[in-house]
């Protein structure tokens, strides 16, 4: 406790006890082991009692055993470590969890088959019936929001980094960031309340539910494309003017090719975000189409996270197997329109820096 | 309290490149050691390996032994928490913790190895530190407001005093005065002559002028050939070095024929 | 559609370009205000379209907790236990997911080898990819069936903490459950910002830290944490701005019921959101109406946390300059 007059810095110990570098995976390995010997013993052996008990019995050998041997400073550090790594694969497990229970359940039902045939003339229960209508509304309605939202979000981040300046420049990019925290049911409402000044009370369209994602699309493209816009140096924009390029030619043919890929990864993460949305969609699109239905102007459409929630509200077994199916194709699509995007944006990214 | 140095056959790279190579020198306790060199030559990469600090750098690792008194730090039972509390750093840009008061940067590293210091211990220690850093009189009146809100010089200086409140056998220092106008860099380098009566002080400097006025003993450090690692060219007492230096290299790298 | 005609051989080229500017900029200011515009209309075809339930309302519509306005006269209606269901389920979700979150953050910055840090980013991203109806077919197809004893368990032995009282669900499709699933989703919201600020803790801060003898953890909590709160605190707002709108992931999982209740492991609560998605199919009267009533406070309470969120990150981030 005398600690004005420091420990005499000569007798200060560098070499302390420690633990040696495999000593943490050693023991966990060990403590895996046990557990799994308690568990069997007692014949009550599941994965996520097994998992929980390692992990709570190697966080508390190694913190006392560094406590004994290393000191305090170094058991708390080793403490937070743990719990650290802990954090992660506890987040891992969820994912694992969505994707195999997906993949699981999914492929009862996911075939040719399924993938090819509506609902048309399929009583609920019956054990027929697959999402093809939904693929063609998913298609139909993300295609219109995309229409709608890229030219809007890109042109509005055409004017963030190229033309707007002072007060004008800060609301339009603060509202943008207040659209991105709109809920996606108030995006639904929006478009409800919209559809009833226009076309009256009732009125359900694959129009209508383009528009309500439309709203959660634009706010999400206008950002990536803004990062994207702002990466390409200025020296470019320069050497074009100074060649007497006017600035839109610059823009079109400069500024916007540049950064093209960036763009295209930024909306494809945009399409890959809203193609997944529900609530919108239950509202503004209709949750009962069981057929093919092309026309985004007339009758409700389908879309497959609509049909998920669908099929979960009717309840029976061969419904719920239909929704695992639907889901399944839904992940597939939402994780290739995810990897492309990344992939696009690493190999034809310009290189920054 | 002041330990003298041995370094003895001491390689660094990263990863696989050779930044360092073939390293021994003696760092004598009590007095300034300047380390001089052009920019990219290893000098303050070395430095770091004297505390190990060196390995925060990804793929950076050192080989060799550097011996502080009798005590290789790098001996694989030696925890290097330990040694950087046993040997301090100040670096070129003064960085005090912007959250914390002048009274809390001071004490931060302290109160790692003693949390139930008292109150009365304290506030001897953040004293005694900030007198020991010439920064006493200026902050006394103000030791609650942030560390940031001092001067350039003063925030260099207050670094100085958190790096000693952890009682250092050993001060390296990354050109700490490059930062700094040349009335705060006065202050400082006549800090380092007082301190050097209780501690070893090693420094790295752009400024010859700087390690003449400084330092006892001066390291020469220069790249083999562009491209190659750095290495110490030639160590001696400062006068010499500045002299009448042993190597050819050295003398152009004094006179500014070169670098 | 006019750009594509501007420069056209044989006139003159200053005039044309003059306008080809014009038109583009025109274009591109448009759309900047075309935003506005949207955001706007949001807000006011919402109260235009809740304006008639709101004024037929016979109840006090901040205080009632029923809701019965699926008829052409007197309805009575509010959004009290649906607003208290919302903030409880988010809150949960918060609770859970803000430690999580940092602890991954830090993993990924500080913790995980160079080479692996990029792809486990990745991977939590992935997280915030999967769409919340799949969420809720899991939570209600998977989840919920492994927490049943859990939940009876927890009933057993923390019974006499009111939020844990028995007897517990035995579908586990209470408001607990909800809010591990929405915990989930904001996860990767949460992760993302603190693991920006974690990044940009200036170097020469840790190094301080580390030279004067800290550990790991010790150069965290004297560097990193102090220099990332505005960001955590941002990150956590974001995610309870996307935990308090969420929809589908409690409207699949939580068996309604219009009541306010502490109780976690029973069901009694319902959202905002889910209460819309779920209602609307069948909304008569003044139905829709109120529901568009209950999505504007719902869009106002949204609107609040994120713009609080947005002040918070931008202070921060001015502060640490």
């Amino acid at each position: 406790m005398s600690t004005t007059t420091q420990p005499p810095a000569t007798e200060r110990e560098l070499r302390r006890g420690s633990l040696h570098r495999h000593f943490p995976a050693a023991l966990l390995a060990a403590c895996a082991a046990v557990v799994a010997g308690i568990l069997l013993a007692f014949s009550s052996f599941g994965l996520v009692v097994w998992g929980l008990l390692t992990a709570a019995s190697y966080a508390i050998v190694v913190v006392a055993v560094s406590a004994g041997v290393e000191g305090g400073r170094k058991a708390k550090d080793r403490l937070v470590t743990t719990l650290v790594y802990g954090c992660f694969v506890l987040a891992m497990l969820p994912l694992v969890s969505v994707l195999w229970t997906v993949l699981g359940y999914g492929l009862d039902r996911f075939d040719g088959y399924f993938l090819s045939v509506s609902m048309n003339g399929v009583l609920p229960s019956m054990d027929a019936g697959g999402v093809y209508h939904a693929i063609v509304g998913t298609l139909a309605i993300t295609g219109m929001a995309t229409l709608i939202s890229v030219p809007i979000g890109v042109m509005t981040a055409v004017y963030l980094v190229e033309y707007a300046r002072g007060r004008m420049k800060k609301t339009i990019m603060f509202f943008v960031d207040v659209m991105t925290g709109i809920p996606s049911i108030v995006a639904g409402l929006f478009v409800v309340a919209l559809w009833m000044i226009l076309f009256g009370p009732g009125v359900t369209n694959g129009a209508a539910g383009a528009i309500s994602l439309s709203v959660l699309m634009i706010p999400v493209v206008v950002r990536s494309s803004e990062e994207m816009l702002r990466l390409v140096p200025q020296d470019l924009r320069e050497a074009s003017y100074a060649l007497g390029v006017p600035k839109w030619r610059t823009i079109t043919k400069v500024v916007l090719p540049t950064s093209a890929a960036g763009l295209t990864t930024g909306i494809m993460l945009a399409i890959a975000r809203v193609i997944g949305e529900t609530a919108p969609l239950i509202l503004t699109a209709g949750t009962s189409a069981v057929a093919i239905n092309w026309n985004l102007f007339d009758g409700q459409m389908m879309s497959l996270p609509v049909f998920i929630y669908a099929q979960v509200r009717m309840g029976g077994a061969v419904n719920y197997e239909r929704a695992w199916a639907a889901a399944l194709t839904l992940i597939i699509v939402v994780m290739l329109l995810f990897f492309l995007a990344r992939m696009i944006g690493r190999l034809f990214a310009p290189k920054a820096r | 309290m002041a330990k003298r140095i041995d370094v003895s056959g001491l390689h660094v790279y990263y990863g696989d490149f050779l930044a360092v190579e073939d390293v021994s020198m003696t760092i004598e306790p009590r007095s300034v050691t300047a380390f001089i060199g052009s920019s990219g030559c290893g000098k303050s990469t070395f430095l770091r390996t004297l505390n190990r600090m060196h390995e925060v750098t990804p793929g950076a690792r050192a080989e060799g032994k550097v011996l502080l008194d009798d005590m290789d730090i790098y001996s694989p039972d030696v925890d290097p928490v330990m040694v950087r509390s046993e040997v301090g750093m100040v670096f070129q840009k003064a960085n005090p913790f912007p959250t914390m008061s002048i009274y809390d940067n001071v004490i931060a590293g302290a109160r790692l190895n003693n949390k139930r210091m008292k109150k009365s211990e304290a506030d001897d220690l953040v004293e005694e530190s900030l007198r020991g850093a010439n920064l006493w009189e200026e902050v006394k009146d103000r030791l609650n407001k942030p560390g940031s809100g001092l001067s350039g010089g003063q925030q260099q200086r207050l670094c100085i005093a958190r790096a000693t409140a952890v009682k250092p056998s050993v001060l390296l220092m990354d050109e700490p005065c490059s930062a700094l106008d040349p009335i705060s860099t006065l202050a400082v380098e006549d800090l380092i002559h007082k301190m050097k009566e209780d501690y070893t002080i090693v420094i790295v400097t752009h400024n010859m002028q700087q390690a003449a006025r400084v330092s006892d003993r001066t390291a020469f450090f220069n790249l083999s050939a562009p491209g190659k690692p750095g290495k110490l060219v030639e160590m001696g007492e400062t006068n010499k070095i500045f002299t009448r230096p042993d190597k050819q290299e050295t003398e152009n790298y004094i006179t500014g024929r070169f670098g | 559609m006019t750009m594509t005609d501007a420069p056209e051989a044989g006139t003159p080229p200053r005039g044309k370009r003059r306008i080809g500017d014009t038109v583009f900029a025109g274009l591109a200011r448009g759309s900047g205000i075309l935003i506005l515009v949207i955001l706007a209309g949001v807000a006011a075809f919402l109260v235009i379209q809740a304006w008639p339930s709101l004024r037929a309302n016979t109840a006090n519509f901040f205080l009632e907790t029923g809701w019965d306005p699926n008829v052409r006269e007197n309805p009575s209606f509010g959004v009290a236990a649906l607003a208290f269901g919302t903030v409880l389920a988010a809150a949960i979700a918060l609770l859970l997911a803000t430690p999580v979150a940092i602890g991954i953050s830090l993993f990924i910055v500080f913790y995980a080898p160079r080479r692996l840090a990029a792809v486990l980013g990745y991977l939590v991203d992935l997280l915030a990819a999967i769409p919340s109806v799949v969420y809720g077919l899991w939570g209600i197809g998977f989840l919920a069936p492994q927490l049943v004893p859990v939940y009876s368990a927890a009933a057993r032995h923390l019974g006499w903490i009111p939020l844990f009282a028995g007897p517990a669900s035995t579908s586990a499709r209470t408001i607990l459950t909800a809010g591990i699933v929405l915990a989930v989703m904001v996860l990767p919201i949460i992760t993302a910002m603190s693991r920006d600020v974690f990044h940009q803790v200036p170097q020469g801060h840790r190094e301080a830290a580390l030279a004067m003898g800290a550990t790991r953890w010790e150069m965290i909590r004297l560097a990193v944490l102090p220099f990332g709160r505005s960001g955590i605190v941002g990150g956590a707002m974001l995610g309870l701005g996307r935990a308090l709108g969420e929809t589908m992931a409690v409207a699949m999982i939580l068996s309604p019921s219009l009541a306010i209740s502490w109780n976690l492991l029973q069901s009694g609560n319902q959202t905002i959101a889910a209460h819309i998605a779920l209602q609307y199919p069948e909304a008569t009267g003044y139905g829709v109406s109120a529901l568009i009533a209950a999505g504007l406070v719902l869009f106002a309470i949204t609107l609040v946390v994120n713009m609080g969120a947005r002040y918070i990150v931008a202070r921060g981030s001015k502060e640490s300059r």
